[in-house]
């Protein structure tokens, strides 16, 4: 039983902390399977952050700060594409100048606008995305097992969790069964062959972007008033690369992605359970050790099982229209 | 005639005045934050508080600077220094050792330690008693607890942080020796300090395991602490400054640390010239640690934990309970 409520408890926990990260591996896959490298990722979740609190704090709504955080990150994707696609400049500069832009823009507005340092103000309680319970969630929760995964699992996250784990099969659908998404993975493959059917390129590119800087947006705005209730500086805390290290290891592929990012949130919530707590046989694990762990796990996954990853052929490269 | 007597009184005048000037501008403190930033809310805005009331009370301007990745510590301070800074107070045990590289290269200056020592005629290390007043709000955490267990969230892993965490723990033992103590730490980096995200995921996985009130020593870490306590109806104990206020109704009160006290001294002795390099050591005798009780926590603390918590305050002060340092071990 203990052991049942622990699994539930952790599972449920994944569920929590993977949110933004799926939003933000699934955004880089449109970027990446169009061909745009996108480090930037970290940036524009940064910067949906800051927006999307400033915001729902300015209007005490939680859909305005949704909206406000979305359009900021599609403004940057946008950025990016503009120096990428349109002139051709090589992604990965363009990704981190935007990281390091907002990384400084956010404490430097907040201060300007709030007068509270790097961060904003608590925003209100009906500001924000607040868990939804489902029905009998509460009077079920003590009998075991089905009621147990009904309750804890189901029940009781905020909308935006709901929404990336409903995003998952419609952005798998999307790529793999419609037309749009035959030729975005196309344009990453072999933009020449696009180009010769009469699709630009460019605008392939843009739109892919676009759904890049919308993904984002949501996993921003989850951070700063979903999980917690203010924006501060570096917040994100580097959760944008890990999701692009989720990418890799899903092989640029929806489902194994999905696994991967379910992977590294499972090992982030199991090391806070295992933190200080005396494991039989081996004792009480340093701190040092268990926060390694996701990690090591990491290392040990892509060295020894995943295989080699490839990415997109394109991606990266700029594409030139005539030599 | 008149006239060249008024000139000459203007002429006084203008002079007096631009000599007070001159002395105020003689004059100035600096302090170098560390990376939780000033508005943590928390160990570092306490020092902003000190530096802002000593600013208002003798209208002498003070620098200051936040460090914000840790190869600025020594930069910084050394800044202060070349810049004409008489005293520059240095938040936190991270800047030891950019203290002690940048009071050798200027031993006219004044360098004031916060949470540690460094051992030069110029540098006056403040330390605190934390473990005496984590040892109070452990009681309160155990009183307020109906469950039987409670829980604590540090930020990035150093023998300071355990030593709140050890004070906590024999608190709250005192007041119930079978009590269940979860200890989170946030991680083992600097950045540890503002990640309010991974605190609040802490907290809630405390939470389900059944604690109620949990303790946060973790700078800006914390604020992520104190609102998943909100949101999940749960009681949180805040840290450094008096966070009180943050959330009346779920903050049951906070383990206060006169940081803010140290820095007002700290200039003030420099202006006077009453200014001692050395250790100051403050405990809850002197005032440089205790709990906060004011309106927004009120409702929370009832009388008999007020009374024991008093109580044991007196205790400590006299010897009759011995709190384990942590760090002394």
């Amino acid at each position: 039983m203990e052991a049942v409520t622990w699994i539930v408890l952790v599972v449920d926990a994944t569920l929590r902390v993977s949110t933004p990260l799926i939003l933000a591996a699934f955004a880089g896959m449109f970027a990446e399977r169009s061909g745009v490298v996108d480090i930037g990722l970290e940036g524009k979740m940064l910067g949906a952050a800051f927006a999307a609190a400033a915001a729902a704090y300015v209007t005490g709504s939680a859909w305005v700060g949704l909206l406000a955080g979305i359009g900021t990150s599609v403004a940057l994707a946008m950025v990016h594409a503009f120096a990428c696609v349109t002139h051709r400049g090589d992604h990965v500069v363009s990704g981190m100048a935007l990281n390091i832009l907002v990384a400084g823009l956010g404490p430097v507005l907040s201060l300007a606008w709030f007068g509270q340092g790097g961060h904003t103000p608590l925003v209100a309680d009906d500001a924000r995305f607040r868990p939804i319970h489902f029905p009998f969630a509460d009077r079920l929760s003590d009998v075991p097992f089905l009621a147990q995964i009904y309750s804890e699992i189901a029940s009781g996250h905020n909308l935006i969790v709901y929404i990336a784990l409903g995003m998952v099969p419609l952005a798998a659908w999307f790529i793999y069964k419609t037309r749009f998404g035959l030729r975005l993975r196309a344009v990453g493959e072999a933009p020449e062959a696009v180009d010769t059917a009469g699709i630009s390129v460019a605008g392939m590119r843009y739109r892919a972007m676009i759904v890049c800087g919308i993904l984002c947006g949501v996993a921003g705005t989850s951070l700063s008033i979903a999980q917690n209730a203010l924006f501060v500086r570096d917040m994100t805390a580097g959760m944008g690369y890990l999701a692009l290290a989720a990418l890799i290891f899903g092989k640029w592929r929806p489902v194994p992605t999905l696994f991967a990012c379910f992977l590294f949130a499972f090992a982030d919530a199991v090391q806070a359970r295992l933190q200080g707590v005396d494991v039989p046989g081996v004792g009480i694990i340093p701190v040092q050790a268990i926060q390694a762990l996701p990690y090591l796990l990491t290392v040990l996954l892509l060295a020894g099982f995943v295989g080699k990853a490839i990415p997109p052929k394109a991606s990266g490269v700029p594409y030139v229209k005539e030599r | 005639m008149k006239r060249v007597i008024v000139a000459a009184l203007a002429a006084v005048g203008i002079a007096v005045a631009s000599m007070t000037q001159v002395q105020a501008e003689d004059f100035t403190p600096a302090v170098v934050f560390d990376m939780g930033g000033k508005f943590d809310k928390s160990f570092n805005e306490a020092a902003f508080n000190g530096a802002e009331r000593f600013k208002a009370d003798t209208g002498v301007q003070y620098r200051d600077f936040e460090v914000t990745n840790p190869s600025m510590r020594e930069q910084a301070l050394r800044n202060m220094a070349r810049r004409g800074a008489q005293v520059v107070v240095a938040m936190g045990f991270a800047q030891a050792a950019a203290v002690e590289t940048v009071a050798q290269e200027f031993p006219e200056t004044k360098f004031t330690l916060i949470d540690m020592v460094v051992d030069l005629p110029n540098v006056q290390s403040v330390i605190f008693k934390e473990h005496e007043g984590s040892f109070l709000v452990g009681m309160a955490a155990a009183m307020a607890s109906e469950t039987g267990k409670v829980g604590f969230v540090g930020g990035m892993d150093i023998p300071l942080i355990r030593k709140f965490a050890l004070g906590y723990v024999e608190g709250a033992q005192h007041v119930n020796p079978d009590i269940e103590i979860f200890q989170n730490m946030t991680g083992t980096t600097p950045a540890a300090w503002n990640d309010p995200t991974k605190g609040g995921e802490l907290a809630r996985s405390q939470f389900d395991r059944g604690a109620d009130v949990v303790y946060a020593a973790a700078g800006g870490t914390g604020i992520g602490v104190y609102q998943a306590a909100k949101d999940a109806g749960k009681l949180a104990i805040g840290v450094d400054s008096n966070q009180n206020y943050i959330h009346p109704g779920t903050m049951l009160t906070s383990m206060i640390k006169r940081v803010d006290v140290a820095v007002y001294e700290s200039f003030s002795a420099a202006q006077d010239g009453t200014w001692q390099g050395g250790i100051q050591v403050l405990g809850l005798a002197e005032d440089g640690v205790g709990w906060a009780l004011d309106e927004h926590n009120r409702s929370l603390v009832s009388d008999e934990m007020e009374g024991a918590i008093e109580q044991a305050r007196q205790d400590i002060i006299a010897g009759t309970i011995q709190v384990t340092d942590y760090m002394a071990q």
